[in-house]
């Protein structure tokens, strides 16, 4: 081999080895290391837009000035994707969004830090939210702030149709009477969005789930899910509820801005999406209906996740203890309009935001997303047969059966 | 390893011995080489660093339960063997279907775009080629501006316009037909068409289950979303085909139309026995390009949402990977549709060429 020749296949095998090098990563992953000052944090974040991104930076910049710190948030496009990325390159930001049903794959991988219990008050959050964000007694991360699905009613559409505040259903009985009422020529009375994240609420009313509490057995094809799904199917016959995309709208939120739907169900970011995108349209929250079994919602949740890997975890868990105290979830809370996690903080919101009362108050009854390692192609599949609910070409029993099985074969496998 | 190799010889002026010009031939070749190898090492290297390492890691890690949340070679994963590719293949779970329908989504997308694709660029490319045509460059411009512009922005387009309530369901309204609506619309064409004859329900031969899927479901056609987009794709893509329709006949010389016309062909003549035979290799190319392409769909798929309707196999190899963090699954896709393509573009070759003889 020649010099020449020798120099080209150093300098190729140099390269091959740094992108090994850069795949392999480094390996520390026991918690609370690192130094509190004269770090750089790296925050990735699946921001809903400027005004949440603005105001993450502010508080990286309030809390790096007290501390001698510095932040660099950075908005994802795609947080699942990014941050996976991240991760299997080995060099994952020190903190990040973790959704409550990407939580348990997170923990399965190791990725995540348990520093839930080392952050400041950390018991004060909701326990439905703690316990979104606990695997095995573990409190991993803290909730940052939820959202619950609640029932929203455009107040215009409710008085023509000759309704008043008595007429608020509070059963599945009168929610379909007064969606009858409200569907006209153009408008539908009830547009909910054709996913499991929607109809789940209805599940939960009926005193089904479809996962045991436990996690531990599925239980999709229970008769209480079965009488979930045949109350949206006869409403949706009876062409009082329909799905976004049978009235030519992308979610419940614009149909309704829109004026095709009297009323949708829909967590408080619709609250920011009215505010910009169809501020004319009077509407007020009020909570969802019971079912046979009673009250029930569904709760959205992120939590401040820090990385197993990350060489600057107590400088970490000392930023999530500012991003968490009271003050900063209230002002996050006016910022870009999330409900704070803190019980310490739910007074302060509800006298900001009295309108907004309903999205609160659903907590008690709230259940998290379904969330263990291969659910998410389980719930697609299901959600592609929603939409033939309404014209029949599902059928209930079918679909609730295909999700029992396929639920029980990913849980198997990914368990 | 010696010095002397690198060494350039110095040139003889009297004949050498028998020996001589043997050596110094090869001193001069290993330069070359060795000139030839440097020259094409940084395409090597980056060919190497993009391509070769990543394609036998994917390999790697299609026999892998990875979880994409670690590092592929030191982290926290198993080999597990054929495991990913016997849940595309022979389990019969929720994977191979979607696999299976994934696949059938593809081959009816393949089957109707690649065809007409090709005629319409080889109607195109005839067209803009006629001399006596005013305003070629125009036309030219206008046909190939779909294929310039970004299939994103473009899939974006097609959203409004076919939404339910859109510009298309508005046209076909004034003419007095109610469109479908065509975005959420799963439904087979052909199930629509054999539900117009009233034939609602599948035989009992057609139950048979291939791969988690009836023969019934084999057999739907694409579905009314996936309509949408082949008639996307065939717009956005004529446009690159026409062009290499249009290079192969401008490199037919005149004088070979000119001698057809004093044989007495017409034009159709003309056509089906001069230009169609010289344009072969061209045609060979716009299909092998065309059954690669479809075959690979992605973006319009991944903008109008992971519906069954539409989910291609190059999708739901990402939508394992990232979606449900199964990335082992997802390289097993990949390497299932490197497989099937490269089985069909040796297929198609061979047809095409045994033609010829």
């Amino acid at each position: 081999m020649s010099v020449r020749q020798r120099r080209t296949v150093v300098l190729a095998s140099a390269a091959v080895a740094l992108v090994a090098l850069t795949a392999c990563g480094s390996g520390n992953s026991s918690g609370g290391g690192g130094k509190k000052s004269g770090v750089t944090l790296k925050v990735l974040i699946g921001s809903s837009g400027d005004a949440e991104t603005n105001a993450l930076n502010a508080a990286g910049k309030a809390w790096g000035a007290k501390t001698g710190n510095k932040v660099v948030v950075t908005p994802a496009k795609d947080l699942t994707q990014e941050l996976t990325q991240a991760l299997a390159g080995g060099t994952p930001p020190d903190i990040f969004y973790v959704d409550a049903s990407r939580f348990q794959t997170l923990t399965k991988a190791n990725a995540l830090a348990d520093v839930g219990a080392k952050v400041k008050d950390s018991a004060d959050i909701y326990p439905s939210l703690q316990k979104a964000f606990t695997e095995d007694g573990h409190y991993y991360c803290v909730p940052k702030d939820f959202s619950n699905l609640a029932l929203e009613i455009n107040t215009t559409l409710w008085a023509k149709a000759g309704l008043t505040d008595a007429d608020i259903p509070t059963t599945w009985g009168q929610l379909e009477t007064v969606a009858k009422k409200l569907t006209t020529g153009g408008v539908t009375g009830l547009v909910i969005g054709d996913s499991l994240d929607r109809l789940g609420a209805f599940m939960h009313q009926a005193g089904g789930a479809v996962i045991s509490e436990d996690g531990s057995k599925v239980t999709a094809n229970s008769p209480q899910n079965l009488a979930a799904l045949q109350y949206v199917q006869k409403l949706g016959k009876e062409k009082v509820l329909q799905f976004p995309k049978q009235v030519s709208a992308g979610w419940g939120g614009e149909a309704f801005g829109k004026g095709k739907a009297a009323m949708t169900m829909e967590g408080n970011w619709i609250v920011g999406a009215m505010k910009a995108d169809y501020p004319s349209v009077k509407y007020k929250v009020v909570e969802l209906p019971a079912g046979p079994s009673g009250k029930a919602t569904l709760s959205f949740t992120n939590c401040w996740g820090v990385a197993a890997k990350s060489a600057n975890q107590s400088a970490a868990i000392d930023f999530v203890d500012f991003l968490t105290t009271t003050d900063q979830q209230v002002t996050f809370a006016k910022d870009f309009g999330v409900m704070p996690s803190r019980q310490a903080a739910k007074s302060q919101f509800v006298s900001l935001y009295p309108d907004q009362q309903a999205f609160v108050t659903g907590t008690d009854h709230a259940f998290g997303p379904v969330g263990f390692p291969g659910f998410a192609a389980v719930q697609k599949d299901f959600e592609a047969g929603i939409n033939g609910l309404a014209d029949g070409s599902s059928d209930p029993k079918k679909l609730l059966d295909s999700l029992q099985k396929n639920a029980e074969d990913a849980l198997k496998n990914g368990g | 390893m010696t010095a002397t190799d690198v060494r350039p010889e110095a040139p003889a002026p009297v004949p050498a011995p028998a020996q001589r010009p043997k050596r110094k031939r090869t001193a001069e070749d290993r330069r070359q080489a060795i000139a030839g190898w440097l020259f094409v090492s940084p395409a090597m290297i980056g060919l190497l660093i993009f391509m070769v390492i990543p394609i036998l890691l994917a390999f790697f890690v299609s026999f892998t339960n990875w979880d994409g949340l670690s590092s592929p070679i030191t982290g926290d994963r198993k080999f597990v063997g054929l495991h990913n590719y016997e849940q595309l293949l022979t389990r019969d779970a929720l994977t191979r279907r979607s696999f299976s329908v994934a696949l059938k989504n593809n081959f009816w997308f393949v089957l109707i775009v690649v065809p007409i694709q090709t005629a319409l660029a080889l109607w195109l490319a005839i067209l803009v080629n006629n001399k006596y045509l005013k305003g070629r460059s125009f036309f030219r411009t206008a046909f190939y501006f779909p294929a310039i512009t970004s299939s994103i922005a473009i899939t974006l387009v097609f959203i409004f316009l076919f939404q339910g309530g859109g510009a298309v369901n508005a046209m076909l309204k004034f003419l007095g037909i109610k469109g479908p609506n065509w975005l959420a619309d799963s439904r087979g064409l052909f199930h629509l068409a054999l539900s117009g004859v009233g034939v609602t329900k599948s035989p009992h031969w057609a139950q048979h289950q291939i791969l988690s899927q009836s023969i019934w479901d084999w057999f739907s056609g694409p579905s009314v979303t996936m309509v949408v987009i082949i008639i996307l794709v065939i717009w956005t893509t004529s446009g690159t085909f026409m062009l290499m329709f249009l290079a192969a006949l401008q490199n037919i010389g005149e004088e070979v139309d000119e001698a057809s016309d004093i044989d007495g062909a017409n034009s159709w003549q003309r056509l089906r026995y001069v230009t169609l035979p010289m344009l072969r290799p061209t045609l060979l190319l716009v299909l092998t390009l065309g059954i690669i392409g479809t075959w690979q769909v992605f973006d319009q798929i991944y903008l109008t949402g992971n519906n069954p309707a539409t989910r291609t196999p190059a999708f739901m190899s990402f939508d394992q990977s990232f979606n449900n963090n199964q990335f082992g699954v997802g390289s097993a896709i990949a390497f299932l549709l490197f497989a099937l393509i490269m089985t069909l573009s040796t297929l198609q070759r061979r047809l095409v060429k045994e033609e010829l003889d």
